[in-house]
């Protein structure tokens, strides 16, 4: 007689549960309670989420899940934003859709970050994914407008295409007219990133105007300001627009068709775009103003009193990105006004400059924290910092999940007592308990490495640049910070010491990136031997390590789990350091 | 084994110009190119206008470090003339912001302290940590703004005339002479690939102020890592975008010479149909701010693929292979 036990479902009521689990977390955790239920949850999985392409190879991804309709991928380590990660690195996702291909047919959504996307990649997906809904190409390189071209003309069901900060190379500027006239279904389109010569006009045009359920529309700097109109008057069901160039002679018919176009958007509630943006023609998205959630004016050169003015317009603002033309003045009237303020970003406008061109300073940040009780998330660029500003900051908004402080100066003291900033810094992970993304920067000693694995337990990105002092700083962190999956270092005095006392910490962390530090390729080697589910990789250019000393440092270390292996597209100047790397090049 | 990175100023419609070696450091500061930061390169009494600037490649330099963090931009290349192709070895060039490497930024850390404000930290890569795409709309605003200011960036009152008169005539284009570029695109970073080498890599053009250091960047981008560049000069081309005027009626293909790699083979099409193979500008004729502002790509060649090539504008079917390194 068959044990009954209280588990003993049939599966098609277990598969239903489980469909209501949609977090790949929650679902992971589910597929290892027994057998039976990783069978089950396997086969029913729709949707995966693979932070590092190179941890698993798409043939164990297929092998596993058999029928995925969403994936998302990501590709180059963070850093490479900032061009720390040399071009030919990697991160190529033709293998990923050549093998998907095959095996989901069905497949729907389609999201990349930082990855190397071809022609030939985007017209297989073309080809191979004929319901096609989503296609987001979040910061990725490799393709150009014939790729798209491609996606166009074949892909009737496709809502939404994103091509956010991807860099496209522009050969063609007729891709739009690839879209067939029956085709109606673009929910989404961001083209921000296009350069002058991408999109043809009047293809837009025609687009936005038999595509009934366009929400989403940003366009790039390319599109004239006295065409917006036009464009905004065939889809005034529009929730965010993205302005091309903003800049233009004042005219009064302009100006009138733009305020009239604005106006008759009644669902409006993100701009963003701008570029060039000149205060004369600002007025005409005052109607909109009010129910603004999200203005993003990062590229708009305005200054104040204009910009003030505006930001005092929008009390609904949760999100609000600009330039620091803002200045503490401005920054002061955004804490008074919008108290639903959630995320600020606030960008530098001259950051090579050697003298302040602004007077934004940690004065404006501070009364943010303190007039909007919801402000969670922040990426703030200034000049000086001061510890009692920092500890400040923390106590207001002990609710932050993000901070982010750059000092563009990297390793400057607290500009009134010349201290390091460990106290300030320190404060913030010790009020805000959430906080999951944090990047430091300023004079900092090991101290705040302390107070940070300390306190900071549910950290799980951390940003350190020309900080710290020691090993001990490092081993602080990986000892301590228990949620921790990304850890980017640039130029700190860490070395072998605290890498190998953590090993094991690789492991539980998705990645980490050392460059300008002090780890010697001998530890990378003995990792590299001893640790066969971490992938082990040193950047160099200048020429094979073993061309060097054993203690001589590497250029750059890159530390990611992975059950695929060492992967075999790297590009000349990275090593892999695994079992076989000695005896490959003895 | 030394070889040379040329800089050559032969546009134009005429002759390519002298190729010149440069040996650095020791000699007064020359240049041709105005530099925007303070710090400037100074000009020659006697400058060779027609010649080009070159970097030496000198083989012992593997590992030399600025002595201090905040580069004297003064310490440029002299202009010799087209005979002079010295092997004298570069030391202490001025720490540049170049992706891939970590030389500047390590001279920058390890200053006792922080430099003086950010003078230094541009010449970090990777710091400060914004985007190359944000980075190079700043660019943009930046410069439109100090063009506005009228800051007459071009250096017109410090060269000769006939530098300018060097017409980067392409189509019938002519540069502008002021300063009020319409910019557009992703200025900042430009790729730049050398025949040879699969993988290409972007400069930041905003890290330099002159010739000099770009060469200086180029070199050990490229160069370091190969040690097979013989004794033959290397030339750098670019490829620009329209200079001036209404960048809206005149579209400006890239320009490829017949390239291995596939993107570059594409011929694009002008504004009226016709597609054509032109040429790339040789890198150093133009003041630095017009070539900054101008720039697309760049692309480092061999001189002996290379030769026959730069003066013509129009020899749209002359393709040359270049060897493998």
């Amino acid at each position: 007689m068959q044990k009954k036990t209280a588990y003993s479902f049939p599966d098609e009521i277990l598969e239903h549960v489980f469909s209501f689990i949609q977090s790949g977390k929650d679902r992971n955790a589910a597929s290892v309670v027994c057998k039976s239920w990783y069978e089950i949850e396997r086969w029913c999985r729709r949707k995966i989420f693979v932070g590092n392409c190179y941890a698993v190879s798409p043939t164990m991804v297929i092998r596993r899940f058999p029928d995925i309709r969403s994936i998302e991928l990501k590709g180059k380590p963070h850093f490479a934003d900032f061009n720390l990660v040399p071009d030919g690195w990697g991160g190529y996702v033709l293998p990923w859709i050549s093998e998907m291909a095959g095996a989901y047919p069905w497949l729907e959504e389609i999201r990349l970050k930082r990855m190397v996307v071809t022609d030939e990649s985007l017209e297989l997906v073309a080809k191979s994914f004929t319901n096609l809904q989503v296609l987001v190409l979040f910061s990725c390189e490799g393709f150009s407008t014939d790729g798209l071209a491609a996606i166009a003309a074949s892909c009737k069901n496709l809502t939404e295409l994103d091509l956010r900060d991807s860099e496209v190379d522009d050969l063609s500027g007729h891709w739009l007219n690839h879209f067939p006239d029956t085709y109606t279904s673009l929910v989404s389109l961001n083209i921000s990133c296009l350069g002058s010569d991408d999109v043809s006009f009047s293809a837009l045009e025609r687009l936005v105007g038999r595509c009934p359920n366009l929400r989403r529309l940003l366009l790039n700097r390319e599109v004239p300001l006295d065409k917006i109109a036009n464009l905004l008057s065939r889809a005034p069901q529009l929730i965010e627009f993205g302005t091309g160039t903003y800049a233009a002679e004042l005219r009064s018919d302009v100006y009138s068709n733009l305020a009239e176009a604005f106006c008759n958007c009644k669902d409006l509630k993100c701009l963003s775009g701008f570029w060039d943006a000149v205060p004369a023609y600002l007025p005409v998205i005052y109607s909109v103003c009010s129910r603004l959630t999200s203005l993003n004016l990062s590229y708009a050169p305005i200054q104040n009193p204009d910009l003030t003015k505006l930001v005092s317009q929008c009390p609904s603002l949760q999100r609000m990105w600009v330039l620091d033309y803002i200045e503490d003045s401005g920054l002061e009237v955004l804490a008074s006004s919008c108290k639903d303020l959630q995320e600020l970003r606030v960008f530098p406008s001259d950051p090579f400059g050697e003298e302040p061109n602004v007077s934004l300073t940690e004065k404006g940040l501070v009364a943010v924290s303190s007039g909007c009780p919801k402000l969670h998330s922040v990426l703030y660029f200034c000049r000086q910092m001061s510890n009692e500003a920092l500890v400040t900051i923390a106590q207001n908004c002990p609710n932050f999940t993000r901070f982010r402080l750059c000092l563009l100066d990297p390793k400057i003291a607290d500009y009134r007592t010349l201290q390091p900033l460990d106290v300030g810094f320190g404060a913030i992970v010790e009020h805000c308990k959430d906080l999951r993304r944090l990047s430091l920067s300023g004079l900092l000693t090991d101290r705040v490495f302390e107070y940070i694995g300390m306190h900071a337990k549910k950290l799980e990105m951390l940003s350190v640049a020309f900080a710290g002092e020691s090993d001990l700083a490092l081993h602080h962190v990986l000892s301590g910070c228990e949620s921790l999956r990304k850890l980017e270092i640039m130029n700190c005095p860490f070395g072998d010491k605290a890498l190998l006392a953590n090993a094991a910490k690789l492991e539980t962390m998705r990645s980490l990136w050392m460059s300008s530090c002090s780890v010697s390729l001998g530890a990378c080697k003995m990792l590299g031997q001893k640790m066969p589910r971490l992938n082990i990789e040193v950047m160099d250019e200048k020429g094979p390590p073993d061309s060097r000393a054993e203690s001589d440092p590497v250029d750059k270390l890159y530390i990611y789990r992975s059950v695929a292996g060492p992967r075999f597209d790297m590009p000349p100047f990275v090593w892999t350091m695994d079992e076989d790397f000695a005896s490959e090049l003895s | 084994m030394e070889g040379e990175l040329v800089l050559l100023g032969g546009g134009g419609g005429g002759g390519g110009g002298g190729s010149a070696g440069v040996s650095t450091n020791e000699s007064a500061v020359l240049s041709k190119v105005e530099v925007v930061v303070s710090e400037a390169c100074s000009y020659p009494a006697e400058s060779e206008l027609e010649l080009g600037l070159g970097l030496s490649l000198g083989g012992a330099t593997g590992k030399t470090k600025p002595a201090t963090a905040t580069s004297s931009w003064g310490e440029c290349g002299r202009i010799l003339t087209a005979k002079d192709f010295p092997s004298v070895t570069k030391n202490g060039g001025p720490s540049v912001s170049v992706s891939g490497t970590k030389r500047a930024a390590e001279s920058v850390s390890h200053e006792g302290g922080s430099p003086t404000g950010v003078s230094g930290s541009s010449q970090v890569v990777g710091w400060p940590p914004i985007r190359a795409y944000r980075m190079n709309s700043l660019v943009n605003q930046a410069k439109s703004q100090r063009a506005d200011e009228g800051d007459s960036g071009i250096g017109e009152k410090d060269k000769p005339k006939d530098a300018l008169k060097k017409k980067l005539n392409y189509n019938g284009n002519k540069i502008s002479s002021t300063t009020t570029v319409n910019e557009k695109g992703h200025l900042g970073f430009v790729k730049v690939n050398m025949d040879g080498i699969p993988i290409g890599r972007k400069v930041d053009l905003n890290a330099h102020s002159c010739y000099q250091s770009l060469a200086q960047a180029l070199e050990d981008m490229f160069l370091r890592s190969t040690n097979s560049v013989g004794n033959s000069s290397l030339l750098v081309f670019y490829s620009f975008s329209a200079l001036c005027g209404d960048v809206n009626a005149i579209k400006p293909p890239l320009f490829f010479i017949g390239a291995e790699k596939e993107q570059l083979t594409k011929a694009p099409k002008l504004l009226d149909g016709s597609s054509e193979f032109g040429d790339w500008m040789l890198v150093g004729d133009v003041p630095w701010r017009m070539f900054v502002s101008s720039v697309r790509r760049l692309r480092i060649m061999r001189t002996s693929e290379a030769n026959g090539l730069a003066p013509r504008f129009h020899d749209s079917n002359e393709r040359q292979r270049s060897k493998p390194i």
